[in-house]
C-alpha cells in the first residue's frame, strides 16, 4: 500500500455509511412487510412489486443515459422508491398503472428535479397520491387471498360505515388495503431494525402515530381500543415509518421532526374525519414535505457565537 | 433584409417567443380549454383573430392614444373585437360556443392580447404588428393544440371528440383534470426550454418603459435590455 500522507481538514473519521448502505438497510427493513404482503395477498402482489421495482430502476437508468448524467441506480434509491410505491398499491391494480405510477415517481418527481437529494417531495408518496387521483381502481382495494374475497372495504372504510374490524386483524394485516400497509407487525419489525441501525430517529414516527392516536382517542369518546384500531389500520404505519422519514423531504432537526410528525398527524386525522377520502396519510405527508424547508428554517440551530439576524 | 425582418417577427411568436410556453402568458385559457383538441383549436383561432385585429388597430392609433389612459383604451378596443368574435362564433359555430362557454368572453382579459398591445403594437408599424399578432396567435394555437392532444389522447382516449378504441382501457383521467393540465403544461414548457436550449428570451428583452409595474419595481434586471425595433 502507498504510504502517502494525506492532509485534510477535520473530521477525519468516516462512519463508513453511504447512500447505498442506507438504502440497503431500508430495503432490509422493508423485507418483513414485503413478505407479509405477498403471504397475505398472494402472487399477484409479488408481480406488482417486481414490476414497480424493475420499472423504477430501469426508468432512472434510462433517464440518466438519455440526459448523459452519471448513473445513479447503484445507490439503490430507485429500488427503494419502487418497492415503497408497490407496497402502497393494492394487489389487484392493473400492471400498466404500476408502470405509469413509476414514470410519475421517478421521472417527474425525482429526475426532473435533479435526482436524489433534490426532489421536493417523496417520489413514492407523490406517485401514490397521483394514482389515487388518476385511477378509480385505487379505491377498490384488494382483499387478502386467505379470506376468499376479491375486493372489499378497507378497515377505515368499514369504520366509516359503522362496523368495527377486529384489532388482531388490523395488527396482523389480514384486512383489505395496499400490499405493504396492512401488516403493522411486519412494519414494526422494520421500524425496530431502522432504529437499531440508526438509520432513522424515533421523532417522526412516534410523534406522527402518537398524535393520530391522541386525536382519534379524543374524537372517539376516550375509547382506547377504537383509537388503537384506527392507528393500526390504513397506511399510517408504513407512512410514518418509511415515507415520512425520508431524509430528503423531512426536517433534519429533532424539533423540526416533532413539528413535522404532529403536523402530519393532525392533517391525517382531519382528512380521515372530515375529508372525502377515507385515508389521509399520503396527502398529509405530501403536504408536510412541501412545508419542510420552512420548518427547517424555523427550527435551525442557533450557532453559538453567531451573529444576530 | 426588411422582408426577412418581418418574417422573423412572425416566426418569433411560434417557438422562440411562444406566448404560452416561453412568455407564460394566457395561462388561464390554456389550462381551461385544453381538455379537448377541438375546443383548444377554436380557442386558439378566436384569440388569433382578436390578436391580429387589436394589434392592427392599436398600432394605427399608437400616436393618438394618450400614454396615461392607454390601458383603458386597449381594453375597449380588445373588448370590441372579442364581442365581434363571440357573436360570430355563436352564430356559426354554436357547438364551439357552448364548449368554450365563459372562456370565449374572457379573451378580453387574456394577457397575451394586452401584453402584445403593450409590448409590441404600441411601438411598431401596422404591418409588423399584424405579423406579430399572426405569429403570436399561431404560437398560441399550436401550444394549445399540443397540450390538448396530450391531455385528450392520454386522459380521455379520444381526439377532438372521436374516441380512440385501443386506448380506452388505458385512460389516465388525471390528465383531463386541472392538476393534470398543470403537469402537462409544465412538461411542455420544459420541452420548449430544452429545444431552444434555454436561450429563449427572458426578462431582458422586455423593456421597463412599457412595463405597467415600472413605477413600483426596484429590480434593475430588465433595465439592461431594450426592445429591438
Amino acid at each position: 500500500m502507498d504510504n502517502k500522507l494525506y492532509l485534510s481538514a477535520s473530521p477525519h473519521i468516516h462512519s463508513g455509511r453511504s447512500t447505498t448502505s442506507i438504502m440497503r438497510d431500508v430495503l432490509i427493513a422493508l423485507l418483513p412487510a414485503t413478505v407479509a404482503g405477498v403471504v397475505i395477498f398472494g402472487l399477484r402482489a409479488l408481480s406488482v412489486i417486481m414490476v414497480c421495482v424493475a420499472s423504477c430502476v430501469l426508468l432512472e437508468a434510462l433517464y440518466n443515459k438519455i440526459t448523459k448524467k452519471d448513473q445513479t441506480i447503484g445507490d439503490l434509491s430507485a429500488a427503494v422508491t419502487g418497492l415503497l410505491l408497490a407496497l402502497n398499491l393494492p394487489a389487484n391494480i392493473p400492471i400498466w398503472q404500476c408502470i405509469v405510477g413509476s414514470v410519475f415517481a421517478i421521472i417527474l418527481v425525482k429526475c426532473l428535479f435533479g435526482g436524489i437529494g433534490y426532489n421536493l417531495v417523496n417520489p413514492a408518496i407523490t406517485a401514490r397520491v397521483f394514482m389515487l387521483v388518476a385511477f378509480g381502481s385505487m379505491a377498490n382495494q384488494a382483499m387478502p387471498t386467505i379470506v376468499d374475497t376479491v375486493s372489499g372495504a378497507t378497515p377505515l372504510a368499514q369504520m366509516a360505515e359503522g362496523e368495527s374490524p377486529k384489532l388482531l386483524d388490523v395488527f396482523l394485516g389480514t384486512t383489505g388495503g395496499a400490499i405493504g400497509e396492512t401488516c403493522a407487525l411486519a412494519l414494526l419489525i422494520g421500524f425496530g431494525y431502522l432504529l437499531f441501525r440508526r438509520i432513522i430517529t424515533w421523532h417522526i414516527p412516534v410523534s406522527y402515530i402518537g398524535s393520530v392516536f391522541v386525536f382519534s382517542f379524543l374524537m372517539e369518546g376516550f375509547d382506547p381500543m377504537k383509537a388503537l384500531t384506527l392507528i393500526l389500520s390504513g397506511g399510517l404505519f408504513i407512512g410514518a415509518i418509511f415515507m415520512a422519514t425520508d431524509y430528503v423531504t423531512s426536517p433534519a432537526t429533532p424539533k423540526g421532526k416533532l413539528i413535522f410528525g404532529v403536523g402530519a398527524g393532525l392533517l391525517t386525522f382531519m382528512i380521515r374525519y372530515f375529508g372525502i377520502y377515507p385515508e389521509g396519510v399520503s396527502f398529509a405527508i405530501l403536504f408536510m414535505n412541501i412545508l419542510t424547508p420552512y420548518i427547517e428554517k424555523l427550527t435551525a440551530h442557533k450557532i453559538f457565537g453567531g451573529t444576530k439576524e | 433584409m426588411k422582408k426577412n425582418n418581418c418574417l422573423s417577427v412572425m416566426l418569433n411568436g411560434i417557438l422562440k417567443e411562444n406566448p404560452v410556453l416561453v412568455l407564460i402568458l394566457g395561462t388561464c385559457p390554456t389550462l381551461a380549454t385544453t381538455t379537448n383538441v377541438f375546443g383548444a383549436f377554436g380557442m386558439g383561432i378566436a384569440t388569433l383573430m382578436v390578436l391580429i385585429c387589436s394589434n392592427i388597430l392599436i398600432s394605427l392609433l399608437r400616436k393618438v392614444i394618450p400614454d396615461n389612459v392607454r390601458i383603458p383604451c386597449y381594453i375597449v378596443i380588445i373588448a370590441g373585437f372579442v364581442t365581434v368574435v363571440q357573436m360570430v362564433v355563436h352564430a356559426f359555430l354554436p357547438e364551439l360556443y357552448d364548449m368554450l362557454g365563459v372562456y370565449l368572453a374572457l379573451i378580453v382579459v387574456n394577457c397575451i392580447i394586452l401584453g402584445r398591445a403593450e409590448m409590441f403594437a404600441s411601438k411598431n408599424t401596422v404591418v409588423k404588428s399584424a405579423l406579430d399578432g399572426l405569429g403570436m396567435g399561431i404560437g398560441f394555437t399550436l401550444a394549445l393544440c399540443a397540450i390538448a392532444t396530450v391531455r385528450e389522447v392520454l386522459g380521455a382516449a379520444s381526439f377532438g371528440g372521436n374516441a380512440i378504441a385501443f386506448l380506452s382501457d388505458y385512460k389516465i383521467e388525471f390528465l383531463v383534470k386541472a392538476p393534470g393540465g398543470m403537469v402537462v403544461y409544465g412538461l411542455m414548457i420544459a420541452l420548449v426550454g430544452a429545444l431552444t436550449h434555454g436561450k429563449s428570451p427572458k426578462k431582458k428583452e422586455f423593456s421597463c418603459a412599457g412595463c405597467p409595474s415600472a413605477g413600483i419595481c426596484h429590480a434593475n434586471t430588465c433595465a439592461e435590455g431594450k426592445e429591438e425595433v
